[in-house]
Order: structure tokens, then sequence, then C-alpha cells
């Protein structure tokens, strides 16, 4: 455990990490708590107030939509679905990602090579193409967006392993283990596993902001989240429209969306000097 | 006249200073060595004289080429004095040319940009000078890629790029570091001989290489001058202890004593050992063909070679790192299975290796104690934790580290701790062998020093078997009992040590003897006795593969390989032993 715990107090000592970390978790306390305690609710249509600019009234602080929804109730709720998507999309891609590239980069040989080719035909597969087959087959669900997004974002995350694993193989301080007659599971959780950790964090917050943005592109394109359902990318598609005549429907939802993933970002980069041994404690 | 003025040079990095206060004059036509182990500040002064310091780098003092100042000058004006007036050399010549352009191009563009010569004569002179710097076939090796040439032909290419515009200093540093002895012994003298009046600032940890090359002598610590003067002066009489102690430290070839061999019962047996490597090219590098070798209890065997002969392959088949492809390894008589995972536990606890790079060879992400305790968790899990630490703790005292190290990470640790501990992780199960693959070549002189005396007080107690694989002779004669010397994957020499340093039977073993550098400048050493380079393993030449090279061939050597011959206990390969024998 103190492993561990001299992680945490590392992250802890780091400035950026605690900003941005401390950010990302105000805004989705925000978003979980703020539709409980609005007195709104986010499929109530107002047809009195269409449009209406933020204001401090009737806890309408991001105004309405152009159906009259409460924008602020809205929002939260997008942001709710934006990191959902995020967060479960790269959770699969780390694990279906990390464990293919491990095995593959591990094993070697044909294994590896037969592997490696599977992922280069997945890669060779249009992407737009594969997302609109799949909502074509199956009908249109949340579940399917999970799916769509992993699929493609693990593929990266196994290369990426896979080139790790297979030079970490041959360094030194592994052979040494093998030598000494340290067992398979060791020498995988205890020489190659930690060195893989900094490369796949690093990777994994590249991974996040794609599938948020991924998930926005398909929401835009009228592909992804369904109304009433919405999201951050959804919003500001609806934003769009209305441009003109009320620009904080498009505003105050894109300025979040780069909000998180600009959080998201500095994150990551400060969990990769806190993962390496080498930044001086 | 004086070429260069170094005037209280100081560079420094944030509160890291490198180089402190260094004062020195470098005079038209002399050689002068500047020594110092590593972290000295001697590539950094050396830097500072060319303007090449990064941006981050404090400066202060002076550096004058004639009435130029170096620091702080124009990037214009130091162009005009680089190449025409002060050319550097570098240590990895694959780092310092170009990948991407042709030899002749590269050169070529020294002379068009200095204006001092353009089109077919700037051809013929870059020709010219390929020629006296010893490339064979120089109109092909115009044309020929920096990765088409070998070692020793890429710093060749290198020096006639420093030497081509015709400067006043040239400037190497550890130019000859990366090549193998015979070729540095050639490098050297090509050197000595090409210069002519240029002066010479040559940089280096090796003391060898200072006392055959060098008139004066300038030693650096920690970034401070401690001694100039004459090389003999400071050889005979160093004033600082420090250099007395870098001078006593340094091993000879010439002289000390030269381990007993000792008889005791077989613990490592190889017969008849090959390792074939596949490439992806799909040809076949035969890196170890047959080799025999045998280690008893309790002494050390030195396997010698240059790069490329096999030393390691054959070590690292006999621990099972490597697939061998036939042959036979014996522990303590029993034969053991080629294959590491198939070997027992008992047989892996006894065999241990200790690599060249001990930052390499030891996880980044794991702590001092955990990394030497990991052995004992393997090989004793009903061990309780605070014992394996109490366990940790005094082999690291054994190796010379107190318990304050047990918490770091070897990225804190300097090259001679890394290695420390990586040897104490080898030896806390006491293992019957210890192989060391070049493990002090990377070290400092002091350092390799302390190491090398903390192996023989542990062969002495526990009667431990090493197996010292190095390039370097000077190391072999201090530790080892018996020598065996490769070439191109086979063997060409084993004897006991006392035979082969008193009178070597095989012309390469002549040739390496007489190519490592002796650090006094009285003493004869560091001679070219041999030209050319080893071939490579891919294709080596048919009969004795050493006869492109030798001195001695024959006509049976081109096209017969000779037996393996045993002649008063020394195990030869050599047609013409006999006729040859120096000694």
């Amino acid at each position: 455990m103190t492993a561990l715990r001299n992680t945490w107090d590392k992250l802890r000592r780091n400035r950026t990490a605690v900003l941005s970390g401390g950010m990302l978790l105000a805004m989705v306390c925000i978003a979980i708590v703020g539709p409980v305690v609005s007195s709104n609710d986010y499929l109530q249509t107002d047809f009195d107030n269409l449009l209406r600019p933020p204001t401090l009234q009737d806890m309408q602080f991001f105004g309405t939509d152009d159906l009259g929804r409460d924008l602020f109730v809205r929002t939260l709720l997008g942001i709710q679905v934006t990191m959902l998507v995020a967060i479960v999309a790269s959770a699969v891609s780390l694990v279906i990602g990390v464990v293919y590239g491990a095995v593959a980069g591990l094993v070697g040989g044909r294994v590896d090579a037969v592997m490696m080719r599977f992922v280069d035909t997945l890669y060779a597969l249009p992407f737009i193409f594969f997302v609109i087959l799949l909502m074509v087959a199956f009908e249109r669900n949340f579940l399917l967006i999970f799916v769509a997004i992993g699929a493609i974002n693990w593929l990266d995350m196994a290369r990426i392993v896979r080139g790790q694993t297979l030079s970490l193989r041959e360094r030194e301080f592994v052979a040494a283990a093998r030598l000494t007659g340290v067992s398979l599971p060791r020498i995988v959780f205890r020489h190659i596993a930690p060195n893989l950790i900094g490369v796949v964090v690093v990777y994994l917050t590249l991974t996040i902001p794609q599938a948020i943005l991924v998930e926005s592109f398909l929401s835009f394109l009228g592909l992804g989240i369904q109304e009433p359902q919405t999201s951050l990318g959804a919003l500001v598609d609806a934003g769009v429209n209305q441009m003109e005549g009320a620009s904080w429907m498009l505003l105050i939802p894109a300025f979040l969306l780069a909000l998180i993933l600009l959080c998201f970002n500095f994150f990551g980069d400060a969990m990769r000097d806190v993962f390496d041994a080498r930044e001086a404690s | 006249m004086i070429l260069l003025t170094v005037d209280k040079l100081t560079i420094r990095y944030g509160d890291m200073t490198v180089v402190d206060g260094l004062s020195f004059q470098v005079s038209q036509g002399e050689s002068v060595g500047l020594v110092g182990e590593s972290g000295s500040g001697k590539s950094q002064t050396a830097l500072a004289i060319l303007g090449l310091l990064p941006a981050a780098a404090e400066v202060s003092g002076s550096v004058m080429i004639g009435d130029t100042n170096v620091l702080g000058a124009e990037e214009s004006v130091l162009n005009k004095l680089r190449a025409r007036r002060v050319a550097m050399i570098f240590q990895d010549p694959m780092q310092a040319l170009n990948p991407y352009l042709r030899i002749g191009a590269q050169l070529r563009l020294i002379l068009i940009s200095h204006g001092l010569a353009t089109g077919r004569d700037a051809d013929a002179q870059v020709i010219d000078m390929l020629r006296r710097v010893g490339l064979p076939d120089p109109e092909r090796q115009f044309d020929a890629y920096p990765h088409q040439l070998s070692g020793g032909m890429r710093q060749r290419a290198m020096i006639a790029s420093a030497l081509l515009a015709g400067p006043e200093l040239l400037i190497a540093d550890e130019p000859t570091t990366a090549l193998d002895v015979t070729v540095q012994a050639q490098i050297l003298e090509l050197l000595a001989e090409l210069r002519e009046d240029t002066a010479l600032l040559l940089i280096t940890h090796d003391l060898g290489v200072v006392a055959g090359r060098c008139e004066r002598m300038l030693v650096l610590k920690n970034g401070r001058l401690l001694e100039a003067g004459q090389t003999g002066d400071v050889f005979a009489h160093p004033e600082h202890e420090h250099t007395a102690a870098m001078i006593a430290a340094a091993p000879r070839l010439d002289r000390g004593e030269v381990l007993e061999p000792r008889g005791g019962s077989e613990v490592l047996g190889i017969q008849q050992l090959a390792v074939t490597y596949k490439e992806r090219s799909g040809t076949n590098v035969q890196a170890v063909r047959g080799v025999d070798l045998s280690v008893a209890a309790g002494e050390t065997v030195a396997v010698v070679g240059e790069s490329g002969s096999g030393k390691s392959s054959l070590v690292r088949a006999a621990l099972g790192l490597v697939p061998a492809q036939s042959g036979r390894v014996a522990f303590c008589g029993a034969r053991i299975d080629a294959a590491l995972k198939r070997r027992a536990q008992t047989v892996r606890r006894d065999l241990q290796l200790v690599f060249q790079d001990p930052v390499a060879s030891l996880n980044p992400q794991m702590r001092v104690a955990e990394a030497v305790a990991e052995p004992l968790l393997v090989h004793e899990p009903g061990s309780t934790k605070s014992s394996r630490r109490d366990a940790v703790g005094s082999m690291l005292a054994k190796v010379g580290l107190d318990s304050s190290y047990l918490d770091r990470f070897p990225h804190e640790l300097s090259g001679g701790q890394a290695q420390r501990v990586a040897i104490a992780r080898a030896l806390i199960l006491e293992p019957k062998v210890l192989v060391c693959d070049e493990a002090v070549a990377a070290l400092d002189g002091s350092v390799r020093e302390r190491i090398l005396e903390l192996l023989r007080d542990v062969q002495q107690q526990s009667g431990l078997a090493i197996v010292f694989i190095t390039h370097d002779l000077a190391v072999v004669r201090a530790v080892s009992h018996r020598v065996l010397v490769m070439y191109l994957g086979r063997l060409v020499e084993f004897a006991a040590s006392e035979q082969l340093f008193s009178g070597a039977r095989h012309p390469y073993t002549h040739a390496l003897l007489d190519a490592v550098p002796v650090p006094d400048p009285r003493a004869p050493g560091g001679k070219a006795a041999i030209s050319g380079e080893a071939t490579s393993a891919v294709s080596p030449p048919p009969g004795c593969a050493f006869h492109p090279r030798c001195p001695h061939a024959a006509a049976i050597c081109t096209n017969e390989l000779p037996e393996q011959r045993s002649i008063d206990g020394v195990t030869v390969a050599c047609h013409r032993v006999e006729e040859i024998s120096r000694y």
C-alpha cells in the first residue's frame, strides 16, 4: 500500500494535477447535484419563455432553448452523458487494448503477427461507415455509442502497449529476472506493467478527450444521443442552429466542452509525471 | 604561437557548476591531453571552445582563438572559425555524420561552404583526403553512406572531414572509446601521423591514450583543473593525490602480478556450443561456432575478443538467455537443459549474471531494496519480509552501500552505485557462478578498481567461479586465472594468464596485447600491430577467419580451418603457431 500512498502524495503535491483534477471533480459534482436541486426539469417545455437569455430568475442560469426547456439542467445533463460516454468508452479501450497489446507483445512470434494483422484489418474499416452500419442494423441506443467508440479506441491502445511490451521484454532487467527464475506472472505484474503505466496513462488521457470529441461529432451529425436525451455535442449542434439570435445556446456548451477537454489533457500530463519514478520526488 | 587561450572558463546549469574557473593554453603544433573521469567537465569544455554549448548554459570567462572571443560571438563569426581554424572529432562518428548524405557529399560541403574549392576540384581534394586517412578504395567510399562503413572506417572519414579545411587546432573528444582496441591503436596512430603541425586537444578518460600520444596533459576533476604539466612529469611525479590515485588505479598490461591458476572441481562446462541468430532479412549469423569452456570453482576465466567475436553470445547461451543451436552445457558435472524455462530453479539460483549497463539492468520502477530482495522472494518463499530486509541490508553493506540506499530508485544512483546494486542482486543467493558481461567497462577507473576488488573478496570467501567477459586486456590481467580469446565466433587461444601474458601464441592475441595502450609514457604500448577490422560474422573469410589481418598468413591459412591444438597446456588454433612463436 505504500506505493499507492506515495502516488497519492505525489499527486497532491502536483499543482497542475490538483487544479485540473479538482475542476473536473467539481464539474461532475455540479452536474450530478444541479438537476436535483434545480426547480426545473430537462423535459419541461415552456412556450412563454422561448429562447430566454441567461438570467437569475427561476434558476434559469443558462437561459432556455427554442422549445423553452431550461438549458442549465440540460447542460448539466449533457455533461453527465459526455463524461459517462468518455469514461466508459476509455475504460473499454483500456481493458481490451492493454490486455490484447500485452499478450501480443509478450507471446510474440506468430501469435503476435496474427493478432496485429487483425488490428490492421479493423483499422482499415472507415469509422463513420461502421457507425452507420451499427445504427442501421440495431436500434439506436445509448449502449451502441459506447460500443462504437470503444471499438475504435482500443486499436491504438493495443498497438502502443504491444510496442512498449516488445521493447520492455528485451530489456536487461527482465533478462535478469528471467535468469533468477522469477515467475512469468511476477515478471508481467512487477517488471513490465509498472513500466507500462506511464505510457498507458498518457495515452488514456488522449483517449478520453478523443472519445468526448467522437461522441460530440456523432451527436452533432444526429447519429449519437437522441432527443430528449442530450450531450454536450448535441447541445452544440442545437446551438449552431440558433447561433444568430441566441448565441448563449452555442457558447455555453462549447465553452464547457473545451474546458473539460483541457482539464483532461492537463490532468494526463500531470499523471504521467506522478507515475514516472524517475521524476524527482 | 598560442592558438587557444581559455581563461577562467565557468559553465553553470542552474545551480550546478560543471566547469569551474578553468584556464589553459594550447600552442601551435603541440598535443595536449585533457583527462578526467565522467562528470569532470571535459566534454563541456570542448563544446565551449567551439561555441556549441546549449542555450541553457551560463558561461563566464573567455575562450580566445587567435584574437576572437568565442563566448558570445556571432554565429557567422563562429562558422568562419569552425573547420577552418578549429575542428572537432566526436566520440561516435555514426552520430556526427549525416546518415542521409554520402560521405563525399558531406565532406565536399565543408570545402564549398568555406570557399576553399568548388566542383571537380573539391571532389579531388576530398578523395585525396580520404586516401590520406587510409580509407581503402577512396573513389568508391566517396559515394558510400555512413552506415555502409565499419566503425573504424567511419571514424577515419570523420578525421578526414576534420582535417579537410586545414585547421590549426583539432579537438578530439574520446575519439576511440567506441572502437575495438586494435582499431583504436590504428586511429591514434593515424591522428599522430596526419596532424603534422596541427595542434591536438585530446579529451579522454583513458590515461593510456594520453601517455602514448600527448606532450602535455591537464587533469580535470569536478570542473576544476587539478594539475597540468609535461605528460612524463605528471606520470612520474603527480602533484595532486587524485592524479596519483588515477594513475595507480589504471590497470596495466606490463606489470603487476598475474594470478596463479587454481585447480578446482568444474562448476560450469561448455562443449561445442554454437549460437546462430536469424536476422530479419533471413540471413543466418553464426555468432558462436563451436566453443569449449570449463570454469572451476574459485577461479576467474576471462573471455576476450573484439566486438562481433561472439563472447557475449557464448555465455548468454550457456546461461540460457539466448537459444543455443547445438552443444552441451553442464553444471557441476550434470548436463543442464539449454532452454532457460526448462531449467530447475536450483540451477538458476547458482548461475547469475551482471550486465554492462547497470542502469538498464535495474527496473526503473523498483527500489533498491525490492530489486535486491527479489531473488530471495523467488528462491526462499518461506522467508519473512524482515529477514529478507536484513539479508538485503547486509548484502548491500558487503558491496559498500549503507542502508540509506535501500529506498532509492535506480535513477537516483550513480553508475558505480547502480552496478554495486546489480552485483548485490546477483550475489544475494550465493551463486556458484557469476558471469560479468563487460560489467566494469562503463565505469570510471577508481570505481572499476573498487568493484574488481569486491569481486575478488567475494571469490576468496566463497569460492565463487567468475566468467569475466571484456574487451579490455589490462583488466583481464588484473583479475583472471585463465583467458579464452575469441575471434569471429571461434576459439583462437585458451591459456592460463601467466602463459598468455608472458608469451601469447596466436598472432591475434599478440595484436591485442600490443594494441593496449599503457598508462606510462616510458613504456611502449598502443601499437597498431595489425591493420583492418574484423569482418562481419555473417560471412567470415574461409579458412582461418583471422587470415586477412594476420601478418603471418600463408597459403594454408586461406583455405583450411586450423584445428585446436594443445601445446604446453595452451589450446590454440593456428596453422603456423610453431613457426611464429615470438617469445
